[in-house]
């Protein structure tokens, strides 16, 4: 049984401007212990699918659609619910290590805050759990650590303690949005061995948001590529790095400079970032697709299977694609 | 390279800053925060340097300090000759017309309040104020079409536009004055990564249409590899490896070097899962109170006891420098 | 080239076309204003205020320092033209309250002009060149805040007697410490963004910066501090009139009809009512225009 079932999830925000379409129709499933990672730039949605999971969405967003974890629909909940299973079903990391603690009060006590409250645990169990987890997180010397306040940590610390306090009630799932994305890469690199640990110890499923396709290839077991909003490919790992289905993809891994590559020139995708006010009527690539032609341009196409479990939103023909590379 | 033409030579740049504790009295002497501690580099016509590191490893400083934004405290930068530390204010500022700058952050190196066609324009308004308005306009129109820019929309405001756009506009100022020599800090940073990709592009067509040097300062090696012909690697302040692009990225030597780039995450499934990262212990430590001797050895895979004692100096040659007590360049 | 060759070819029509017009934060910003119910209704009624302040003595019959012996005291009276009433010496209140609005805007408003011009240069050149100069012109203006106002008031009227020049020059004197301190402010925030950076990089002189990159962008908050500024005014003014240190009679101010006004309080309730309404709904509107200017110019505008 899966963990988590997202069914055509839609997020749409109400402004002075305009509707926008901040996610639209996403669908995916997760199971337990696995790891997906939903890759895309900015104006993408991949951060409003993360807050409408766990209903931190602004007041002008409408959510609609269905995600049922554990076979409980977890959309549209009232607060109290909510709460039930925030931190202890489903934990989330935010972006930025240095606003997500709060600077007014010690790190010990925000650890300890989670286990008073969702565990009812007293105040000498949830100190001890909350040392342990510093420990499980690498943070050395932890009960000096317990009694110091966030400005004294850095920036990669900081993470590391968002992860302790993520992981403390044990939730099934994590939903980490784009957490090594402020960090220095040395420090990136310690948190994702170190999220690969917790991963395998604590069983934990994760839902790892990210632009930076480097950081997909050394986490996650399946793949959501996301552009405006929209799914364009969906599957395992391997199969989206080495046989993209969709232009963008194929656009995405050209585009990026690699550390193993010799090329001088980089291969780009034209045209700029979506403007989610004024999509063009059919694909939202399209402005952008090497690959485009008419009919891209009057019908947005469907998300469609192929092979086995794998998902692509395109018109142009997955054999022609398939054949493409291997000429 | 030697019948290059050498553009800039800087010489053991430091640029230290002095704060003060809160902890401490008025009178107690202020702290010294050492953010470059002696940088050397050689910058040829044509030449793109790459400068690399992480946060607090003081490239910005370095950068804003060779064009004169910020003091230097000891060293020379010398620009074709003359040495731009020593330069009166009202020299140094004709010097702008040759050394240039591209920031971070798009959006907020624009200032607001002006359409784009102003901002373009400013530099040659100050530089040439007895142009007139339409030659103004003809100049800007056309540095904006080499940027990719359409010209039409020259009356916008910059918040109008996407961030790789943003970063045209810059590019685009920092081009009007013909110069020689652009500094770029950091500029793909806060661009997503299908336009990085068109920016960086944009900017080596530049490079080879106008036969400018390029410094250009950034955290990601990919990106540096794909655009620098000599790259030089910071940590805390100090220069650790230097050389040109092969040597660096085919042969690191410094351990440093060698962690940053087991760390760079690489698009691929099997190659990422399969390698071995270099994980440096510890934190960074604070400039203000650098490790005695090698400020790396605290974090070093291989330090030993002298590196506490003595500093290293730079050994090696014009293709490849490093400088640790452990290792040196073969010869 | 960069643009592939179809594009080229759409740039170099494009070119030819008429050129887009931007639209400025300004623009943004004055339609956001005339969203706000509130801070419309402001202005609608106080432009109508002041046009009534200057037009309406004219219409009147009566002038302001003319006693009517036939009516003295009296209460409001449409069909004699008192439409106000009058006050212990005959005088048509209608008009007196119209004449001493003039006063009292003329005060706030250019009151807060003078302390905008000067606040804003003393602020913007303190915050932007820094380092002692800064120092020295902030321990200034901490002298100057220290500095006993009232003090000041009463000796400069004693020397000098009751002068409406007398009480701009006063309020002159402190008003514009705020603002000072508040543009030092905004510029020390700006001084460290990056286009100020660019621009010195580009070459400008340091009074261009402050006045193309520095003041625009810190006018946003300069506008609205001011209109917050002008009911201050109004008030001291008026405070300073209640204690007889105001205008000279037999001109008025809001502040001393108030005075009159309060004491013939028990006799003549509309000697008060009328001043009183329409200092109070002044200073209500001039509030809701900065609070709508706020909103307007809100500094997360993209």
């Amino acid at each position: 049984m899966s963990l988590l079932v997202v069914n055509d999830l839609r997020v749409e925000f109400k402004t002075p401007e305009g509707n926008v379409v901040a996610v639209n129709d996403l669908n995916f499933s997760l199971d337990a212990a696995e790891t997906l990672g939903i890759v895309g730039e900015s104006g993408s949605g991949k951060s409003q699918t993360a807050f409408a999971l766990m209903g931190l969405l602004a007041k002008n967003g409408i959510i609609t659609g269905s995600a049922k974890f554990e076979d409980k629909e977890i959309l549209n909940l009232p607060v109290k619910e909510l709460n039930r299973i925030r931190a202890e079903k489903i934990s989330m990391i935010f972006q930025d290590p240095m606003t997500s603690l709060n600077p007014y009060m010690k790190v010990g006590t925000q650890l300890m805050e989670v286990l008073l409250l969702h565990k009812g645990m007293s105040k000498a169990d949830a100190y001890a759990a909350s040392v342990r987890m510093l420990d499980a997180v690498k943070i050395p010397e932890a009960r000096k650590r317990m009694d110091m306040y966030p400005h004294e940590f850095s920036g990669g610390m900081r993470q590391r303690v968002m992860i302790a306090m993520a992981l403390l009630c044990n939730p099934k799932l994590l939903i980490a949005d784009e957490p090594t994305t402020a960090l220095d890469v040395t420090v990136q690199a310690q948190i994702m061995t170190l999220l690969n640990e917790l991963k395998r110890d604590f069983n934990t499923a994760i839902i790892m948001i990210t632009h930076d396709l480097g950081v997909i290839a050394g986490l996650c077991d399946k793949v959501l590529v996301m552009y405006a909003g929209r799914t364009m490919e969906y599957g395992k790992v391997n199969d989206i790095f080495y046989r993209p289905s969709h232009p963008y993809t194929e656009g995405l891994l050209k585009a990026i400079p690699r550390l193993d590559s010799e090329g001088e020139v980089l291969a780009t995708i034209p045209g700029n970032p979506p403007n989610l006010l004024r999509l063009p009527k059919g694909c939202p690539f399209q402005e952008r697709c090497h690959r485009v032609s008419d009919i891209c341009r009057t019908t947005a196409p469907e998300l469609t299977g192929f092979h086995d479990g794998r998902l692509r939103a395109c018109h142009w023909d997955w054999e022609e694609i398939e054949q493409g590379r291997e000429a | 390279m030697s019948d290059k033409k050498l553009l800039l030579e800087v010489d053991t740049l430091k640029v230290h800053f002095k704060i003060k504790s809160d902890k401490s009295w008025p009178w107690s002497p202020a702290l010294n925060l050492k953010a470059v501690d002696g940088v050397s580099i050689k910058l040829y016509e044509g030449e793109t340097l790459g400068v690399v590191g992480e946060s607090g490893c003081g490239k910005s400083t370095f950068a804003r300090a060779i064009i004169g934004l910020v003091p230097a405290t000891e060293g020379k930068v010398v620009w074709l000759g003359q040495d731009l530390t020593k330069l009166p204010a009202r020299e140094l500022r004709e010097k702008r017309k040759e050394i240039q700058m591209i920031f971070q952050d798009p959006l907020a190196s624009l200032n607001p309040r002006m359409t784009i066609g102003d901002i373009i324009a400013e530099p040659l308004q100050t530089f040439y104020p007895e142009l007139s308005k339409v030659e103004v306009m003809d100049r800007v129109k056309s540095i904006m079409m080499k940027v990719g820019l359409l010209p039409n929309l020259i009356n916008r405001y910059p918040h109008e536009f996407s961030g790789g756009q943003c970063q045209r506009i810059g590019i685009a100022r920092a081009l009007i004055l013909e110069p020689k020599m652009i500094i770029c800090d950091e500029p793909v940073s806060a661009l997503d990564v299908s336009i990085q990709a068109q920016v960086v592009n944009l900017l080596k067509e530049l490079q080879t249409e106008m036969g400018l040097s390029l410094v250009f300062i950034a955290h990601d090696l990919s990106v540096v590899k794909h655009i620098s012909d000599r790259v030089l690697v910071m940590y805390l302040g100090n220069a650790v490896e230097l050389g040109t692009r092969k040597a660096i990225y085919s042969n690191p030597l410094h351990p440093y070097t060698k962690a940053l780039m087991s760390a760079v995450p690489i698009p691929d499934p099997e190659l990422e899962r399969s390698k071995t990262i270099q994980i440096l212990e510890g934190d960074l430590p604070s400039p203000i109170n650098p490790p005695s001797g090698c400020v790396f050895r605290t974090r070093c895979p291989i330090a030993g006891p002298e590196c506490a004692k003595t500093r290293p100096g730079i050994t090696g040659n014009d293709d490849h420098a490093v400088s640790c007590l452990k290792v040196s360049v073969a010869v | 080239m960069v643009l592939s060759k179809p594009k080229q070819q759409a740039v170099s029509s494009f070119a030819s076309e008429l050129e887009i017009k931007g639209r400025s934060l300004w623009q943004d910003a004055a339609r956001r204003f005339f969203k706000n119910r509130a801070a419309l209704a402001s202005l609608i009624i106080l432009s109508c205020i002041t046009l009534l302040v200057i037009l309406g003595p004219l219409l009147s019959a009566y002038a302001f320092d003319e006693p009517d012996w036939a009516s003295m005291h009296s209460a409001p009276d449409f069909a004699a033209g008192h439409y106000f009433g009058t006050d212990s010496l005959g005088r048509d209140l209608f008009v007196r309250t119209l004449m001493g609005g003039r006063i009292s805007l003329m005060v706030g408003i250019l009151g807060a002009l003078v302390a905008v011009v000067i606040g804003t240069l003393y602020g913007a050149a303190a915050g932007f060149i820094g380092g002692r100069l800064d120092r020295v012109m902030m321990r200034t203006l901490e002298i100057l805040y220290a500095f006993p106002f009232m003090f000041f008031v009463i000796m400069l009227v004693t020397f000098f007697g009751r002068n409406l020049w007398l009480i701009f020059i006063a309020i002159g004197a402190v008003s514009w410490l705020d603002m000072a301190r508040i543009v030092r402010g905004q510029t020390l925030s700006l001084k460290s963004k990056e286009f100020i950076e660019a621009a010195h990089v580009c070459g400008v002189s340091q009074w261009k910066i402050i006045t193309r990159h520095i003041v625009p962008n810190v006018l946003g908050i300069v506008v609205v501090y001011s209109t917050l500024l002008v009911p201050g005014m109004i008030l001291f003014e008026s405070f300073l009139s209640f204690l007889g240190l105001g205008v000279q009679e037999p001109m008025t101010s809001w502040g001393a009809l108030l005075d009159e006004g309060s004491k013939s309080m028990e006799v003549a309730l509309w000697h008060l009512l009328f001043p009183a309404g329409f200092m109070v709904v002044t200073l209500f509107c001039f509030n809701f225009l900065g609070d709508g200017l706020r909103d307007a110019l809100d500094p997360k505008d993209r």
